[in-house]
């Protein structure tokens, strides 16, 4: 009992000290970053074999999409990676109204990125311009670009239900924040979150220029 | 830097962030700019180039990858490492079978059911597909 006394209230007990839980949460926090990367990995290499494939319905495809929406969510998602890594270093600081305000932005800006998405799918939706037999456009040349879509959709819509998670843990650590859990020298939610939305804000670097740029 | 007392965690100065932000916007705008001139083959070389420079960017210095233990940059590299292995080791087959075999990499199931109901160019996908599964059922049998 005496070793539990001055031991902070967020240590685990199976844990040493602050330190080693801190690094161990951070360890499991990458290896599932890499399932990530591998799970959009194995779409990335449909990407590849498909537009291997298909050269010309790529490139007569990927005309369809909206560069200007495109840039708009690269420059949203960017802009959301910045004030999620700033509300991380404002907790490290124990600035809790900052920490709040930079996850209300940051939650905010996810939140911009699927209503723009939303309305780039709704745009496809009522063109016809769909995955497989659903596929009714008319105004691509080639065999088969309903390939493209599918590609695209699968892609981008794995991407979109990440941005929703993440949109959904932001808001449970806002709730935490506003509960006064976190503090300088325990912040490890709001940091694993981090790890989590950068690496939503990475695989979207890779799907906008693969889509919207080179098709 | 990587000493002093445990407890104080590498915080960085707000300037990291907001330098490294900009220098994504720029090199987004960099590569918007570039997809409207044509480099032939090396578009998607310079697409991904840019790209991958951003995501170092990203995971570098917003994911601390540049300050934390390197356990973590040795974990996340190597899960890039081996798509990289995976990724290539698809393409060679997909795009190079037919230099050893007289068949090619295509479609498992070029002529699946939805194209009878779809109004997609059927006269193309019909002769690809005669073909594609002659050669799945050739490739079927690895000895031949």
């Amino acid at each position: 009992m005496a070793q539990a006394t001055g031991q902070p209230h967020f240590l685990q007990h199976h844990f040493t000290d602050v330190e080693q839980q801190r690094e161990s949460a951070k360890l499991g926090m990458w290896i599932f970053l890499i399932t990530e990367v591998l799970l959009f990995g194995g779409l990335f290499c449909a990407y590849a074999i498909y537009r291997s494939w298909n050269p010309d319905i790529f490139h007569n495809a990927h005309v369809h999409l909206d560069i200007f929406a495109g840039t708009l969510n690269t420059v949203v998602l960017i802009t959301s990676s910045v004030t999620m890594a700033l509300a991380i270093r404002s907790m490290q600081l124990g600035n809790r109204p900052a920490t709040l305000k930079f996850l209300i932005t940051t939650l905010l800006l996810a939140a911009v990125f699927l209503v723009v998405k939303y309305f780039e799918y709704s745009h496809k939706i009522h063109l016809g311009q769909l995955p497989g037999k659903f596929y009714t456009f008319g105004g691509i040349e080639g065999t088969n670009p309903h390939i493209f879509f599918s590609v695209y959709f699968l892609m981008t819509g794995l991407h979109g239900f990440h941005v929703l998670a993440g949109m959904g843990v932001i808001t449970w650590l806002i709730v935490r924040t506003q509960r006064n859990a976190f503090s300088a020298e325990y912040y490890t939610p709001v940091e694993m979150t981090g790890l989590y939305w950068h690496l939503v804000d990475l695989i979207w670097i890779f799907l906008f220029p693969l889509f919207y740029l080179v098709g | 830097m990587k000493n002093g007392s445990s407890h104080s965690h590498h915080i960085l100065p707000p300037r990291v962030y907001l330098g490294v932000g900009a220098a994504l916007l720029i090199l987004t705008a960099i590569t918007v700019a570039v997809s409207f001139f044509n480099f032939g083959p090396y578009n998607l070389l310079v697409a991904m180039l840019i790209a991958a420079g951003k995501a170092s960017l990203v995971a570098l210095f917003f994911m601390h990858l540049k300050y934390d233990n390197k356990l973590y940059m040795t974990i996340f590299v190597a899960s890039v490492v081996f798509l990289a292995v995976f990724i290539i080791l698809t393409m060679f087959d997909t795009l190079r079978r037919d230099d050893i075999y007289d068949i090619g990499a295509g479609p498992i199931r070029d002529r699946a059911v939805m194209y009878d109901s779809v109004a997609v160019d059927s006269t193309i996908t019909g002769a690809d597909s005669i073909e594609a599964v002659s050669d799945t059922t050739i490739n079927q049998s690895p000895g031949q």
